[in-house]
């Protein structure tokens, strides 16, 4: 019998590598097409041509993309500090001034932290004022803190305010000009850092209030938005292998809601199943169930969405497939309803 | 930095004339109060009793406005953070001649131009939606850069109460009026020592104000907010300074609620304050009496 140590086994060849949770995270698959920032890229693009843009921050700028027009319009840049009820009343009083504010922080400070500046102040007076909230739904592995699970829900019932749920870097590179020119107040679930590209392979152009069929399918729908349209492709990719004809449509502007696009992909009977990275309660599912229910083409809609509860901290992966927004668990879903 | 106005000076014939101005503006537009309230039977009238030597002094004295065309883009602005003292802010716009002395009977009423709390989107004039209170500051700050960035002169004033010297949004503005350097900007508070539930000190005590904004990088002076005198002196002051400096500017105004109005001074202090239907009357006839008065020493 050997003599065993004491102490702590401090080696670590021998041990696993454990996946830990990370404040940024890329959700992008490995070896993804992606692009970087397209968020920053696109709003220097579009500022190039529009003397009106402006943009700010409250002490997010790096973590936002918004860096990137900082470096390039320094002189239009504003940095407004950790204080995002004056990120967003200082907003208002720029576009109250003729300029086209595009102020971002993460979504969980946006939508809950300076929610009354943005309703009162922005909102309200109907101003051209673009807030970008990063981190959407479940894309930080840190807790509740900065998982911003019911973003759309707090907001859809903000008269006024357009509510965009990009899929992609190009759902993104086409949204800035077009919120720019448009007057009323948005806001963009941001997707930041490298971002996958996944709509260049479709025929799609980002419309502001619409929503497009990205693939057409017999048996059954996705209705989508955000970054689970890249999993519902996938899974709709995967499904076409258990000869299940799934078709997608993309619907990344959640308010205004294209009513006509959505009823039209209801009337043939499929599987309707509505995916969203956000809770289940106030987003994309409810505004399909509602669409339906209102013009009496009611039928049964699942939805696959995060569930009305506070979300662990975590690895990302493990927390997209814990929570059933993983393109596996989709496909399960699918096959168990189904079976 | 902290100052009171210079006053061993003898004033200047035209400050002399400028003051009377001033006050003859701030007597009117209490009477406009007072009548706007009686049609309403209540309101905010103490509140815009006590504030009228404020709003006659920017709108009289300091403003650069074009009463026939109120969006004229290199106006100075006034936004009115307290949107509950929108009638002392219709009073010094029907003074101004950017709403008719005869629309101020419509008061509140359903349909009128002049809601109970002043909305942006309602009244000529009115550059903002305040009420929910706190927010105020923070859209000054950013209509002060956007002035500035696009090359305009203009002026930024807000006005603003002590009761939202409670709000951290107000001190999230002041720090970032500081730190953007917007000597375009000044702040006008209304210290009235009430707010909903009691006297000020009583709610959420604010003293030392003064050093508060001074420690946040304001150039800051306190007055006899029911004085024009002492206005007009710490707004020249300001005014001295605007293009020299890139300080913003802070008047703290002490006022007294329903100045002017002996029977409203001496009530006990409320936030609504109930006036009788007798009442009217002699609140208006103590008003012109007091003026009078004054205007006969």
């Amino acid at each position: 019998m050997s003599t065993t140590s004491e102490a702590p086994d401090t080696t670590t060849a021998t041990k696993p590598k454990l996946r830990t949770s990370a404040m940024i995270a890329s959700f992008a698959d490995p070896g993804q097409k992606t692009a970087p920032a397209p968020f920053g890229h696109a709003l220097v693009k579009a500022a190039e041509t529009d003397p009106r843009i402006v943009g700010l921050t409250a002490d997010l700028g790096k973590y936002t993309d918004m860096h990137i027009f900082a470096k390039a319009f320094p002189d239009r840049f504003f940095q407004m500090g950790m204080a995002e009820q004056l990120l967003l009343g200082a907003a208002a009083g720029m576009a109250e001034t003729g300029l086209v504010p595009f102020a971002s922080t993460y979504a969980v400070f946006a939508a809950r932290r300076a929610y009354d500046f943005l309703c009162l102040d922005i909102a309200e007076p109907n101003l051209n004022v673009n807030v970008v909230g990063g981190l959407p739904g479940l894309t930080t592995g840190y807790g509740p803190s900065h998982q911003a699970t019911e973003d759309i829900a707090i907001f859809r019932g903000m008269p006024n305010l357009t509510i965009i749920d990009p899929c992609d870097s190009v759902d993104i590179e086409q949204a800035v000009p077009q919120l720019a020119a448009s007057p009323g107040p948005s806001y963009l679930r941001l997707l930041r850092g490298n971002v996958p590209t996944v709509l260049d392979e479709y025929d799609y152009t980002f419309e502001l209030g619409k929503a497009k069929q990205l693939r057409p399918g017999t048996d059954v729908l996705f209705i989508s938005s955000g970054l689970m349209t890249m999993r519902a492709l996938q899974a709709a990719e995967q499904l076409a292998s258990h000869h299940i004809d799934v078709a997608v449509v993309h619907s990344p502007t959640i308010k205004p809601f294209d009513t006509a696009t959505v009823l039209g992909e209801l009337a043939p009977d499929r599987l309707v199943i509505t995916l969203e990275n956000h809770t289940e309660v106030g987003g994309l599912f409810e505004a399909v169930a509602g669409v339906a229910v209102r013009h009496g083409s009611g039928r049964r809609i699942i939805p696959i969405a995060l569930p009305d509860r506070f979300l662990d901290a975590g690895a990302l992966p493990t927390l997209h497939e814990r929570y059933g927004l993983s393109t596996s668990r989709i496909v399960q879903k699918v096959l168990s309803e189904l079976a | 930095m902290t100052l009171t106005p210079e006053t061993t000076v003898a004033p200047s014939p035209d400050f002399t004339a400028r003051v009377a101005d001033v006050e003859r503006s701030a007597y009117r537009a209490r009477h406009f109060a007072l009548n706007m309230g009686e049609v309403q039977g209540q309101g905010y009238v103490g509140q815009a009793l006590g504030s009228a030597d404020i709003f006659a002094s920017v709108y009289r004295d300091q403003l650069r406005f074009r009463p026939e065309d109120p969006h004229w883009a290199d106006r100075d602005r006034f936004l009115l953070s307290t949107g509950h003292y929108a009638i002392g802010h219709y009073a010094a716009l029907a003074e101004a001649g950017i709403v008719p002395v005869t629309e101020l009977d419509t008061y509140g009423s359903d349909d009128s131009r002049l809601p109970m709390s002043g909305m942006a989107s309602y009244t000529p004039g009115m550059e903002i939606s305040g009420g929910s209170l706190g927010h105020g500051l923070t859209v000054a700050v950013g209509m002060a850069l956007g002035m500035r960035l696009q090359g305009s002169s203009a002026r930024i004033f807000n006005f603003l109460s002590d009761g939202e010297l409670d709000e951290g949004s107000t001190w999230e503005a002041a720090m970032g009026a500081h730190h953007h350097q917007l000597g375009n900007l000044t702040a006008l508070v209304d210290m009235n020592a009430l707010q909903a539930d009691g006297a000020t000190e009583t709610v959420l005590g604010i003293e030392p104000a003064e050093e508060k904004w001074a420690s946040f990088g304001w150039y800051t002076q306190r007055v006899d907010g029911n004085s024009a005198q002492a206005l007009l002196a710490a707004l020249d002051n300001i005014a001295d300074r605007t293009g020299t400096t890139g300080e913003p500017s802070v008047i703290l105004c002490d006022t007294k609620v329903g100045r002017g109005v002996p029977l409203l001074e001496q009530r006990e202090k409320a936030h609504f304050m109930r006036i009788e239907e007798h009442e009217w009357q002699i609140c208006r006839d103590q008003l012109t009496a007091g003026y009078d008065g004054k205007a006969s020493v």
